[in-house]
């Protein structure tokens, strides 16, 4: 426990420590708040909630997320400190879940940061404040899980180029697999149950249903199944080379 | 302190590291020699429990780095080649973090960081981001990285590579000092630091150990151990050329500078106190004579050469 802190806080202070984090938060705030305003129509809704802010959540995730997990490991091998890390006494479980949950961290202060609209959406109206938490718990469990799937990418390369291109198109395929026209081309013959398998493995059937503000266990069982799988694959691909 | 058995590495189908076997007690300090990619580094990566060996097996005091890779590395200090750090980070925020890992804490810590900089010598840029560091100081951070934890066995890959001639001395002073109390490894491609520092030397060649012995046992592997040079007035060479041949002990005399003679003993043999009586009960008008150690780079370029 007090390793995977150790490298925690050496991981998330290692995010402020560069312009990145910086240029990453504003980018997200800035486009979060533009889809929120300009696509999902905000205002002219009139309606007060945040379903036009957190439905685009998921499609912007897409590439960001990528982004905050590119360098995880691609970055360590490239630079060798990796050598250090693992000559260090550690396990190799304690760094792959230190540095994803302080990714993951990161993804939520970005998150967090989206307070203001919040703030505006109490003051114009009386938001139902128990969905808009709910959204706020399932875009962070979709972060989780696309940022997941990146660790494990970022250790199969030193490339972060590769890490984030892979680590995307990967994403999209969790994502795509639950929209409507997905849906509907399985649909036309497609077995109902296989069909309905694959929605089942879309991060936006979950992150949908959550945000609705409707938290199930099996909605909770998908996004833990797919941090806890990725990170074995994460921790499964660095033993491999070690061996290699 | 540190054992190696058979270790074997292979990447792919290339053999990076053959049946690599040593041992190193406390108070030793052996020298890893080898050219280039010759497997001293990987070698070192599959001890300190970086890499998996394909075959054989390594321990550090007595913890086997497969089967209890952390207890292992809880008593082992490294230096991976080209000096790693994270390069955001400064000096003072990267040995708290390694302090972290190392469970040190409270006055133990303050102490441990406090005699490690100091030893290491980088109190000048304590505060700095270690990538605006130079390549001096950034080796040093590397070292004081290693030392941190006071460990009982220290790998070292190269450790005054891209220091200047003063740091490296300073470095291998403090190499020096601290082998009592330790078992080291240090790799290296300079010659003189083997001399300098080391109290055993392997050479490695094409993954393979070619030689282990002390410096001076490999110095006496080379032609020129115990060959006597003699500079002496150029009319007398031609007289004694003929009578250092004369004598028993004496394999051949050269002679490559005017009034400049080498004489190589049979079978590494002192033969300074026959060169010199000879030469005084002759009356020689001498300039000069001594005999040599032997030249270790010689000795390299020899075994490597035949091994690759």
């Amino acid at each position: 426990m007090r390793n995977i802190w150790t490298i925690f806080k050496r991981e998330l202070r290692g995010y402020f420590a560069t312009p990145v984090a910086y240029v990453f938060l504003v980018v997200f705030l800035a486009v979060a708040g533009a889809l929120n305003y300009f696509v999902g129509n905000f205002f002219g809704r009139e309606q007060a909630d945040l379903q036009a802010f957190f439905v685009f959540h998921p499609w912007l995730y897409l590439f960001l997320v990528p982004a905050i997990s590119m360098r995880l490991w691609a970055e360590e091998r490239k630079s060798g400190t990796i050598e250090v890390l693992f000559t260090l006494p550690i396990s190799l479980p304690q760094a792959v879940i230190g540095k994803f949950l302080a990714a993951w961290a990161f993804a939520g202060v970005a998150l967090a940061l989206t307070f203001p609209i919040w703030l505006v959406v109490n003051k114009l109206g009386a938001p139902d404040n128990g969905a808009i938490l709910a959204g706020y718990f399932g875009s962070f469990l979709t972060a989780g899980g696309y940022l997941a799937i990146g660790a494990c990418f970022s250790a199969w390369t030193k490339n972060q180029v590769i890490a984030f291109v892979v680590s995307a198109a990967v994403c999209l395929v969790f994502t795509l697999s639950g929209t409507q026209f997905v849906l509907n081309f399985l649909a036309g013959w497609a077995p109902e149950s296989i069909a309905e398998t694959i929605g089942s493995l879309s991060f936006l059937t979950h992150f949908n249903a959550i945000s609705k503000g409707v938290i199930e266990v099996r909605d909770l069982v998908f996004f833990g199944s797919v941090i806890v799988l990725f990170l074995i694959a994460n921790s499964i691909v660095l033993d491999l080379e070690k061996a290699e | 302190m540190i054992q190696a058995d058979s270790l074997t590495k292979y990447f792919g189908p290339i053999k990076a590291v053959d049946g690599v076997s040593f041992e190193v007690k406390k108070g030793e300090v052996l020298g890893f020699l080898g050219p280039n990619g010759a497997g001293k580094s990987t070698t070192m990566k599959t001890l300190c429990g970086f890499l998996t060996p394909t075959a054989g097996s390594a321990s550090i005091c007595g913890y086997d780095i497969v089967e209890a890779p952390i207890e292992a590395k809880k008593h082992l200090g490294y230096l991976p080649e080209g000096a790693p750090a994270y390069a955001d980070m400064t000096p003072r925020s990267y040995l708290g973090f390694i302090a972290g890992i190392r469970g040190l804490s409270g006055a133990a810590r303050r102490q441990r960081i406090e005699t490690t900089v100091s030893l290491a010598n980088i109190a000048a840029v304590y505060d700095q981001p270690i990538e605006t560091l130079s390549k001096g100081f950034k080796r040093r951070v590397g070292i004081a990285q290693a030392l941190l934890s006071d460990p009982d066995v220290l790998v070292l890959d190269e450790p005054t590579d891209g220091l200047d001639p003063n740091q490296k001395h300073e470095v291998r002073k403090l190499i020096r000092e601290m082998a009592p109390k330790k078992a080291i490894i240090i790799s290296t491609h300079l010659l003189e630091e083997v001399t300098a520092v080391c109290s055993r030397a392997i050479i490695i060649a094409s993954g393979r150990v070619v030689a282990d012995g002390t410096p001076d046992e490999m110095e006496a592997r080379s032609r020129h151990h115990n060959a006597v040079t003699i500079k002496l007035d150029k009319d007398a060479v031609a007289n004694a050329e003929a009578a250092l041949k004369d004598l028993k002990d004496v394999a051949s005399v050269q002679s490559p500078r005017d009034g400049t003679l080498i004489a190589y003993p049979k079978g590494g043999i002192s033969i300074i106190a026959a060169v010199s009586d000879l030469a005084r009960s002759k009356k020689w008008p001498v300039e000069e004579i001594y005999a040599e150690r032997g030249h270790l780079d010689e000795v390299f370029r020899e075994i490597t050469q035949t091994a690759a």
